[in-house]
């Protein structure tokens, strides 16, 4: 079995926190060729209710589909990350969005206004998903950048390409600019 | 097909669209419900593109009427649901027993009864699979456990329904259905498809429900000239209703005979860890892999554990299982219900070794640290 590392994403419904799972797991098992399985929780409605997205990658076979202990953790609601903030493996990596997640569960946690750079730099709130995605990326290398792209590419609407181009490169941007003010060592997954 | 040789991210209910399709499937009716909805949403999109038929029918009465219908017509034929629909259909699915009418029914369980958990996992209906329509009868029932398997799965579905001319089951469960993983769709030259036995004989010569070596008659399509009568009632040969003795007794024989002496085309497990194992856990569907996973870390810790998972749960693996009864120490079955298949292990097991259940009926999956914890104590 090789390494096994999961990822949890978690918000509200409507968020796009399945969506971003899938790619993520997308850009994992076909553009880079590991083996992944993706799994989600949901209610019954469409909007509003708790959603939650896990992927698990691994160059093993997958057996329990699901995260034990992720390893990352990416919050888009406060809610979400008070509901899971505990499971994360000690020395693993929490990500929230700043402008939704008002109380941080711990000094450690990267915090970005995800929501927030969707409006202003795409002019789309809606791409929070992918900013983030882009952002979770740059700071974990759990996949390159380069398969990110080309899994949102094969999945996003041909309307939204330039959109979805445009959030990957300020989530990217974003992310990047945190390594470098903190100047501390690079996280790793 | 398009898609064959390349690397795709698939759902499990999706891969069953992906196999029916390789196995021949032509015709599906169904009615939307989660957490089966997914196989029919694909199918009504693909299934006219290779010139197939998809109906989306008025409940799951009709649904499974319809696929019955399609299939005394020659098509190879599906329907999918979840566990309210798949009570609904109880009553075709016995006519497609005693009828002898080939047809894939998927049903992806979720919690119940009745409408109960509509987005959460359960293995409530594994019973309900076996015995849910009325009177005596076989049935085929398999439990994928992967999106490879729901692929692979659903074409055995097909084959084993069309060579032995019984409705087969395809028990899948929310986890399996929703998880996605990679897969790379075959050539449909590297997919086994097996075709239904048709008579050869002039249509003045054919007796519809004679008796075969296997045990499985020649079917007709209707409109292919040869004129038969299809009935629930127990029939002769010639199809037409009987009270005699001498009548019933052969025909249910053979019902039952057509399986149980081809059981080793139909019965399949997995053995993971087996050998020299002193405990075992035996497990299917998504419950399996967590167990996979707990027997790995049991081994890393010393204890001996191995598992058999269950891939055809109907007719019941016994001749698999009975051999690991005899030898190991204790033998744990974790299940989402209150103990369907660890009751049957129960029962075959007679007093061989000690059998434990863990069971967890809350729509949450059973996970690795609780069947490891079980099996750490045990």
């Amino acid at each position: 079995m090789g390494e096994r590392v999961e990822i949890r994403l978690a918000g509200s419904g409507g968020q796009g926190v399945i969506l971003a799972g899938v790619i993520l797991a997308e850009a994992a098992g076909v553009y880079e060729g590991r083996e992944v399985a993706q799994t989600q929780s949901y209610g019954p409605e469409a909007r509003g209710g708790a959603s939650r997205a896990e992927v698990v990658i691994s160059d093993g076979e997958i057996d329990y589909p699901r995260a034990m202990q992720p390893d990352i953790l990416l919050c888009l609601s406060q809610r979400a990350c008070d509901a899971y903030v505990f499971d994360v493996k000690p020395g693993g990596m929490v990500v929230v969005d700043s402008g939704l997640v008002q109380h941080l569960p711990t000094t450690r946690a990267v915090a970005l206004p995800f929501t927030e750079i969707a409006r202003r730099e795409v002019g789309e709130g809606m791409m929070a998903n992918i900013v983030a995605l882009a952002a979770l990326v740059t700071l974990t290398g759990v996949v390159s950048l380069r398969s990110l792209e080309a899994a949102v590419a094969a999945r996003i609407p041909p309307g939204h390409r330039e959109a979805a181009r445009k959030a990957l490169e300020a989530g990217a941007a974003a992310a990047r600019e945190y390594l470098n003010r903190r100047e501390a060592p690079r996280p790793t997954a | 097909m398009s898609d064959t040789g390349r690397v795709m991210l698939l759902q499990g209910n999706e891969a069953v669209v992906e196999g029916a399709l390789a196995a021949g499937c032509r015709f599906f009716a169904g009615y939307p419900i989660t957490p089966a909805t997914e196989i029919s949403e694909v199918m009504s999109v693909r299934l006219p593109a290779v010139g197939g038929v998809f109906i989306q029918m008025e409940d799951e009465i009709a649904s499974l009427g319809a696929v019955i219908g399609a299939s005394l017509a020659g098509a190879k034929a599906m329907t999918a649901t979840s566990g309210p629909g798949f009570s609904l259909m109880q009553e075709n699915l016995g006519f497609a027993v005693i009828a002898e009418v080939p047809c894939v029914i998927v049903n992806v369980m979720r919690g119940g009864p009745s409408t109960g958990l509509p987005t959460h996992v359960s293995q409530g209906d594994v019973q309900q699979a076996r015995w849910g329509t009325h009177g005596d009868h076989p049935i085929i029932v398999l439990a994928p456990a992967t999106t490879r398997e729901c692929f692979d799965l659903t074409v055995l579905a097909f084959n084993l329904s069309e060579k032995f001319r019984i409705p087969v089951i395809l028990l899948s469960d929310e986890v399996v259905a929703h998880t996605r993983e990679k897969i790379t769709l075959p050539h449909p030259r590297e997919v086994e498809v097996v075709e239904r036995l048709k008579p050869t004989m002039p249509p003045e010569w054919y007796i519809p429900y004679e008796d075969t070596p296997r045990g499985v008659p020649p079917m007709a399509s209707f409109g292919d000239g040869y004129r038969y009568h299809v009935t629930g009632l127990i029939h002769d040969v010639r199809g037409f209703p009987t009270e005699r003795p001498d009548e019933i007794v052969p025909f249910l024989d053979r019902l039952f005979r057509k399986i149980h002496q081809h059981l080793h085309e139909i019965c399949r497990v997995e053995e993971f860890l087996t050998e020299e194992a002193d405990l075992l856990v035996v497990a299917y569907g998504s419950v399996a892999r967590s167990a996979k996973r707990a027997v790995r870390e049991a081994r890393a810790r010393g204890v001996k554990a191995g598992l058999v998972r269950l891939i055809t749960l109907w007719p019941f693996p016994r001749r698999w299982l009975e051999p690991h009864l005899r030898r190991v120490r204790a033998v744990l079955v974790p299940e989402l219900n209150r103990g369907q298949i660890s009751r049957e292990v129960s029962r075959i097991n007679q007093g061989l070794t000690r059998v434990e259940k863990l069971n967890r009926i809350d729509g949450r999956l059973l996970t690795p640290e609780e069947i490891l914890g079980r099996l750490m104590k045990m």
